[in-house]
């Protein structure tokens, strides 16, 4: 150890000769390159600072926004709970939190359980053309998450592609109502359109398992079922977790599925909070409602997070 | 090999689930380029005829090209700043210990698991409280929040997939750190620096959810398409918008994963 940082030093000093800096700045640079910490945090400093900048303070005012309340056209400064006791005062908040979060939750559900054996084929039954295969199942991921909503919205509309279809072939007489402005229909979008955010993670975590304990389950016994639920399930349930967040935390604040395909029983948390600091003009009130709904997010992830820790010391 | 096959058996339903899952994934995003070659301002089946009436259109009309101009710009300053972040990011995360790593690397990546609207509409408030109007700069560092966790992850596993001590040869050889950094670190990780120009672009020039808080009178083509969602009889000139942006997109998209085609398998076989 201490051999290695005199050799650093060495080489330090050996630097600040060649490049003639001597003195204060050279000892600093010295400094510099022998402290990791220092380097590492000053090659990180651009992307954190503008990310404290661009995250952290948008923030905090958000956090103080929301105990200001709205007077016409202005805001009230004085510090109120008004906002967020009209969140839990009047049905209409709430009402609109759960229905996310259930809308959202499903649309998780869902998901993680069409993908689960996409992710599981290319990590076990594809052995040439893997990259293929992850790069065809990302692909419609990358382009526009608006036009991938306004496709389904083709799909499912009232003169859309299946109703169309079903009425040209004779099959119905008139459209299909409950295809378009449901929540069946968000869902059905949202699971589409997070695929990928799913099978990447579970994919992963599917790859990393050791090939040699499936052939010691099966060694001691195990029919293809029982190594299923024993080992690869279990090993894989960190990519399940990660899978589940990454597509619950941002859908529940999703506003352009419900506005495109959700109608009136389908509205969300997101369109609300749109419509609060657009239509409504009540921006102190929709800084409530984000702050709720972000502490919603945080906590159930947080419960969720706790009981695969928990589930997973259960199992190993 | 040989000691896993009865392990990994080829199994049909597996197989045919499979394809009719990618048939599924491509579907409906297919929809959009069949329908606006379609002679008939309805989007519905029976098709009536083949036209490009809807693309000549799109051409004669004034605002698209605005809102191109403007989503092109915003995207080639957005790609080259992240990618540049996240130049730097990448390399101190995978060359230096440093406390707190773990944390401020989460932190970094937060615009991953946060809904994007909560960004939008804090943004939204601290530009407003701070006098600043909107504008496509707005716009871009809406923007930048979301691509940088994105040039992070294409760029680190370039950096993990080089060996360091070439770096330290070079300094040994007498380059200081910056002609270091040029003659051998850049060479080296170029693939995924245009992977990560590639996709940032791609990522800033589809993104809708930002831009709606952030653009003020200066609409994205994203924006744009949003407007003329409500008139029905814009939705073939629409179609045939969508249709251009899917294309370009998958274009980047796969020339960008093609380029850093190395460093993908890595990552996704190992970390």
């Amino acid at each position: 150890m201490s051999e290695q940082t005199a050799a650093e030093a060495d080489l330090s000093k050996a630097r600040s000769e060649r490049t003639g800096r001597t003195g204060r700045t050279g000892r600093l640079s010295r400094m510099f390159y022998r402290s990791e910490a220092l380097r590492g945090l000053g090659l990180l400093s651009p992307a954190l600072l503008f990310m404290l900048a661009a995250i952290l303070v948008p923030f905090g005012i958000l956090i103080v926004m929301s105990f200001w309340t709205a007077s016409g056209f202005d805001f009230d400064t004085t510090w109120s709970l008004a906002n967020y006791q009209g969140f839990f005062e009047r049905p209409i908040y709430m009402a609109l939190l759960k229905r996310s979060l259930w809308i959202s939750g499903i649309a998780t559900v869902a998901t993680v359980v069409l993908c689960y054996p996409m992710a599981y084929y290319v990590a076990f039954h594809v052995h040439r053309n893997k990259m293929m295969w992850i790069v065809l199942i990302t692909l419609p991921f990358w382009t526009s998450y608006l036009l991938r909503v306004f496709a389904w919205k083709v799909v499912l509309g009232y003169e859309g592609v299946i109703n169309s279809a079903l009425m040209a072939a004779g099959l119905i007489d008139a459209p299909l109502q409950f295809l378009l402005y449901s929540q069946s229909a968000v869902v059905i979008t949202l699971t589409h359109a997070w695929a990928a955010f799913a099978i990447l993670p579970i994919y992963v975590s599917l790859e990393k398992i050791d090939r040699s304990l499936l052939e010691a389950a099966t060694d001691l016994g195990d029919g293809p079922v029982m190594r299923f639920l024993r080992v690869t399930l279990p090993l894989s349930l960190p990519g399940v977790t990660s899978a589940s967040l990454l597509i619950f935390i941002p859908t529940t604040g999703d506003y352009i599925t419900p506005a495109l395909l959700g109608g009136p029983d389908a509205a969300m948390i997101g369109n609300l909070i749109q419509k609060l600091f657009g239509p409504i003009n009540n921006w102190p009130m929709g800084a409530a409602v984000s702050i709720m709904l972000m502490l919603c997010i945080a906590l159930i992830s947080g419960v969720f997070i706790l009981l695969t820790i928990f589930l997973r010391r259960r199992i190993s | 090999m040989s000691a896993d096959t009865y392990i990994t058996r080829p199994n049909r339903a597996l197989r045919i689930y499979a394809v009719i899952f990618l048939i599924v994934l491509y579907l409906p995003v297919l929809f959009l380029p069949l329908f606006s070659f379609n002679d008939s301002i309805y989007i519905k089946f029976p098709l009536t005829g083949f036209t490009l009436q809807w693309y000549a259109d799109l051409f004669a009309r004034e605002p698209v090209w605005h809102a191109l101009m403007n989503s092109l710009k915003v995207g080639a300053v957005v790609a080259v700043l992240s990618t540049i972040f996240g130049i730097f990011a990448a390399k101190a995360i995978t060359r230096y210990r440093f406390p707190g790593r773990g944390p401020v690397v989460g932190f970094v990546m937060l615009p991953l698991v946060v809904p994007l609207i909560i960004f939008g509409v804090a943004l939204l408030v601290l530009f407003s409280q701070m006098g600043v109007k909107l504008t496509l700069y707005t716009v871009g560092i809406g923007h930048l929040i979301i691509c940088l966790p994105f040039a992070i992850a294409t760029l680190i596993p370039r950096f993990e997939g080089f060996d360091r001590s070439i770096e330290e040869a070079s300094a040994d050889l007498g380059e200081n750190a910056w002609w270091t950094f040029w003659r051998v670190t850049l060479p080296m990780i170029f693939p995924g620096v245009m992977a990560s120009l590639m996709l940032t672009f791609t990522v800033s020039f589809d993104e809708f959810i930002m831009a709606f808080f952030l653009s003020g009178t200066q609409p994205t083509l994203p924006m744009y398409i949003w407007g003329q969602l409500r008139f029905p009889k814009e939705l073939p000139s629409i179609l045939a918008l969508s249709s251009i942006i899917i294309l370009a997109s998958f274009v980047i998209v796969f020339l960008g994963q093609w380029i850093n085609r190395g460093a993908n398998g890595r990552t996704i076989r190992g970390e």
